[in-house]
C-alpha cells in the first residue's frame, strides 16, 4: 500500500457524515455590495492604489504613450522591457523609437538571457487583465508576450490599464468572467510594489520584486 | 552556510525556557510593542463587527466543508492537478516528505535550491535533510534569510524574526555578509538582503514553496506574500516543488476570496498582499518562462489524528494566520522559542499534540490561561479553549493503550489522580464531607508550610479554625 493509499484510507474511514451548511460566497459578497457610480468606484480604486505607495497617471488614448516616456524620464530610465508582440507595446516602442530610451523585448526563452533580465532591465511595461476597486488591485495573466518575470524583476514596472476593466472585488472579478472554467498557468493580484516589514516591523519597499510601481489609467480608451 | 543543525526541542524544558524569556526586560517590551502594532492593525481592517462576524462565519463554513469532504477533495485535486502537468506526490511523515523532495533535487543535479516561506517545511525540517546531501537550501524571505543566518528557528508563524531587533540584524549582517559594514537603516538593511538573494535566484537550480489555498476544482496552488520572494522561488527555476500539509484543500476557486480576506486581515492588517500567485501549471512549450516542472508534496505527518474526532477536526480549520499568538497574552510573555515546536502559540498547541505526540507536547495545553481571546479572533472561529481543555483531560487521563491519541495519557500521575478520586468521593457522601473538613480545622497546624509552587509567590493554605457551618451554627 502507498502512502497515498494509507492516508487516503484513514481519511475516509473517519470522515464525518453529518451535514454540514454549504457556504455561499455569492450571498455573502452580495450583501456586502456597495452600490456605487463607476467614476466613485474608479475614484476609490485610484485612492487606495496610492495609500499603497502605488503611482497612479491619468491618461487617455491619444497621450499614454507620451506620459510613459515622463514617467521614463523623470525616473532616469535608459531602458524598457516591452512586448512588441501586443498593440500597447508596438505602440510604446514607436513612441520611444528617437527618444534615447533602448526598448528591448522578452523574445527568447528566459534561460537565454537570465543574467541580463536581472543585472541591466531599468523598468518594464505591460497591460493588465483588469483591476480590483476594494483592495486596490491589479489582475494579471502572464503569457508568451508578457511573461511571468516582467512584472516581477525589473526595479520599476508600469502597468497600462483600461479603466473599464475595474471590479469591485476579487469574487466578481473571477466570477464576471469565468475564472473557474481555465485558469491561465499563472494568474496574480499585484496591489503595490514588493515590501517587507521583517525587520522589526518597520515597512521597507522594494524587497524582491518592483521598488515602484507606476499605472497608466487609460480612461475613455475608445 | 553551514551551522549547527537545529532541531525542534521536546518540551521538556517549557518552564526554563519560558522562564528566561519572561526574566528578560528588554524581550518583554519588544513582544508587548510587536503584539500591540498586530493587534491594532488587526483591528483597523475589521472597523464593522457585523461583517466581521459574517465573513468569519463564511470562512468558518468553508474550511469545515473542506474538511467534510477532505478525502474526496484530495482525490479531485490529484487528479486537476496532474491533468495540469503538475506532479503530486503524498508522505506521511517528514522523512518520506524529505526524500521525495531530496530525489527531486538528484534527478535534476540541483545543488542550490531558493526557498520561499514555508511553515510545512519547518515541520519537517527540511534544510537540515538538505544539507546531510550537500544540496543548500536558501531562505529567501527576509525574515527568515535573517534566521538562516543566526542559525535561528522562526519564532512566529507570519513574522519569523520578530524577536529580533535592528541593531541585533545589523550586527549580523556586518558578521556574517562579507564586505557589509554596519547599518541601522532597515531600508539599506533589505537592499543589502535583496542584492544577495538576487544573485541567488540566478543561480538557483530548484525552488521550493508552500501553499496557502490548493484548489481542487481547478488543480490551482495559491501563494500569499508580499517580497516577491516567493514568485522568484517559483517562477525562476526550473524546478518547482510545493509542500503544503492535507489540509489546506478547498472545493472551490470562489472559496479562495473571503479566505484570502479574512488571513491576510487577521494576519499582519493588511486589506491585502502585495501579490497573491496563482500557480496552475508547469510552463507551456510557447512560454517563455516558469519552471518546466511542478510538484506538490501532500503531507500527513500526524493530520489524519485529529481528522478522526469530531471535535479535534476543528483544529484543522486553521489558515494560518498568527492572530491568535497576537492576542495570546502568554506567548507575549514567552515569546515563540519557548514553546520549542514548529507552530507557537495557541494554534501550536492544538496542533502540536498530534504532530509530535502528546508525551512530547504534554505541557503545552495548559501553556494558557484559557483567557479565550484566541477563540474570539480566529478568522474561522476554531474553538481553541474547548481544545486545550480537551488536550489537558487527554494528557491527564489515565494512559488507554486503545486511545487513538498517540502519547494519550502522558501527563497522568497516580497521585493528583488519587487525591482526585479521594476529592470526589468526600464530595459525593455527607458524612466523609463534615468528618473530613472538621478534622481539617481541628489540625491545621499539620499543613506543611511548603506546598509545592503554590508556595513560591503566596503564603502557604491553611484550613480556618471554624467552618462556615461551624459559624451559621453559632448565629443560629
Amino acid at each position: 500500500m502507498s502512502a497515498r493509499d494509507r492516508i487516503l484510507g484513514r481519511l475516509y474511514a473517519s470522515q464525518p457524515h453529518d451535514d454540514f451548511a454549504a457556504p455561499n460566497p455569492a450571498a455573502w459578497f452580495a450583501s456586502q455590495a456597495r452600490h456605487e457610480a463607476s467614476n466613485e468606484r474608479l475614484e476609490r480604486f485610484v485612492r487606495t492604489m496610492e495609500a499603497g505607495r502605488t503611482e497612479i497617471h491619468r491618461v487617455n488614448n491619444g497621450n499614454w504613450a507620451q506620459k510613459l516616456h515622463e514617467v521614463l524620464s523623470a525616473k532616469g530610465c535608459g531602458n524598457l522591457l516591452l512586448a512588441p508582440g501586443t498593440a500597447h507595446g508596438q505602440r510604446a516602442g514607436e513612441a520611444l523609437a528617437s527618444t534615447g530610451i533602448a526598448c528591448l523585448a522578452y523574445d527568447r526563452p528566459i534561460n537565454e538571457w537570465k543574467a541580463e533580465l536581472f543585472n541591466d532591465v531599468h523598468a518594464s511595461l505591460t497591460g493588465a487583465r483588469g483591476a480590483i476597486a476594494e483592495t486596490g488591485t491589479l489582475i494579471l495573466w502572464p503569457d508568451e508576450h508578457e511573461p511571468r518575470l516582467m512584472s516581477l524583476v525589473p526595479p520599476i514596472h508600469i502597468v497600462l490599464l483600461d479603466a473599464t476593466t475595474l471590479h469591485a472585488t476579487f469574487f466578481d472579478a473571477m466570477q464576471s468572467e469565468h475564472w473557474a472554467a481555465g485558469l491561465p498557468t499563472n494568474a496574480l493580484l499585484i496591489s503595490s510594489p514588493s515590501k517587507t516589514a521583517d525587520i522589526q516591523q518597520t515597512l521597507a519597499y522594494g524587497a524582491h520584486g518592483p521598488k515602484e510601481l507606476v499605472v497608466l489609467l487609460l480612461e475613455n480608451a475608445q | 552556510m553551514s551551522q549547527q543543525p537545529l532541531h525542534f526541542m521536546p518540551t521538556t524544558g517549557f518552564r526554563e525556557r519560558s522562564k528566561a524569556v519572561v526574566d528578560n526586560e528588554f524581550l518583554q517590551k519588544s513582544f508587548r510593542s510587536a503584539m500591540d502594532f498586530l493587534m491594532t492593525k488587526r483591528a483597523a481592517q475589521f472597523p464593522d463587527a457585523g461583517e466581521l462576524d459574517g465573513l468569519r462565519t463564511l470562512g468558518e463554513q468553508i474550511r469545515q466543508n473542506s474538511l467534510a469532504k477532505l478525502p474526496d477533495l484530495l482525490v479531485q485535486l490529484e487528479a486537476k492537478l496532474i491533468a495540469n502537468g503538475i506532479h503530486v506526490h503524498w508522505a506521511e511523515t517528514p522523512d518520506e516528505a524529505n526524500r521525495i523532495i531530496l530525489d527531486i533535487c538528484q534527478k535534476h543535479g540541483a545543488k542550490t535550491m531558493v526557498k520561499g516561506k514555508s511553515m510545512v517545511s519547518e515541520e519537517i525540517e527540511f534544510n537540515h535533510a538538505a544539507e546531510a546531501v550537500g544540496v543548500e537550501a536558501i531562505e529567501t524571505d527576509m525574515g527568515e534569510y535573517i534566521l538562516q543566518l543566526a542559525g535561528e528557528k522562526p519564532s512566529h508563524i507570519i513574522m519569523p524574526a520578530i524577536h529580533k531587533t535592528k541593531q541585533q540584524i545589523a550586527k549580523l549582517f556586518e558578521e556574517k555578509l562579507p564586505g557589509v559594514a554596519y547599518t541601522e537603516d532597515v531600508d539599506a538593511l533589505i537592499q543589502i538582503g535583496r542584492n544577495i538573494l538576487r544573485q541567488k535566484f540566478l543561480e538557483a537550480d530548484i525552488g521550493m514553496s508552500g501553499v496557502n489555498f490548493a484548489v481542487a476544482e481547478t488543480g490551482t496552488l495559491c501563494l500569499v506574500e508580499n517580497e516577491g520572494n516567493g514568485r522568484l522561488s517559483t517562477t525562476t527555476p526550473k524546478v518547482h516543488v510545493a509542500i503544503t500539509g492535507i489540509e489546506k484543500v478547498v472545493e472551490k476557486l470562489e472559496h479562495v476570496p473571503p479566505l484570502y480576506s479574512l488571513l491576510t486581515r487577521s494576519a499582519t492588517g493588511q486589506a491585502i498582499t502585495t501579490y497573491f500567485n496563482m500557480i496552475s501549471g508547469p510552463r507551456k512549450p510557447h512560454e517563455k518562462d516558469g519552471p518546466d516542472e511542478v510538484h506538490l508534496v501532500l503531507l500527513d505527518n500526524g493530520r489524519t489524528q485529529p481528522y478522526a474526532d469530531e471535535q479535534l477536526r476543528k483544529t484543522l480549520q486553521c489558515i494560518r494566520c498568527g492572530a491568535c499568538m497576537n492576542h495570546c497574552p502568554v506567548y507575549t510573555h514567552i515569546g515563540g522559542h519557548a514553546y520549542g515546536t514548529t507552530y507557537p502559540g495557541p494554534i501550536g498547541e492544538i496542533i502540536s499534540p498530534h504532530l509530535m505526540g502528546l508525551e512530547a507536547t504534554a505541557t503545552l495545553p495548559s501553556a494558557s490561561s484559557l483567557c479565550g481571546a484566541c477563540g474570539e479572533v480566529c478568522p474561522v472561529r476554531i474553538p481553541i479553549p474547548d481544545l486545550l481543555i480537551r488536550l489537558r483531560s487527554e494528557v491527564a487521563a489515565k494512559p488507554d493503550p486503545e486511545s487513538p491519541l498517540v502519547g494519550h495519557g502522558a501527563g497522568y500521575s497516580r497521585l493528583v489522580s488519587g487525591i482526585w478520586q479521594g476529592w470526589a468521593m468526600v464530595y459525593r457522601s455527607p458524612f466523609l464531607y463534615r468528618t473530613v473538613t472538621w478534622l481539617g480545622s481541628r489540625f491545621s497546624w499539620l499543613m506543611p508550610s511548603k506546598q509545592g509552587p503554590w508556595t513560591s509567590v503566596r503564603v502557604a493554605l491553611k484550613p480556618a479554625p471554624k467552618r462556615l457551618r461551624d459559624m451559621l451554627k453559632e448565629r443560629g
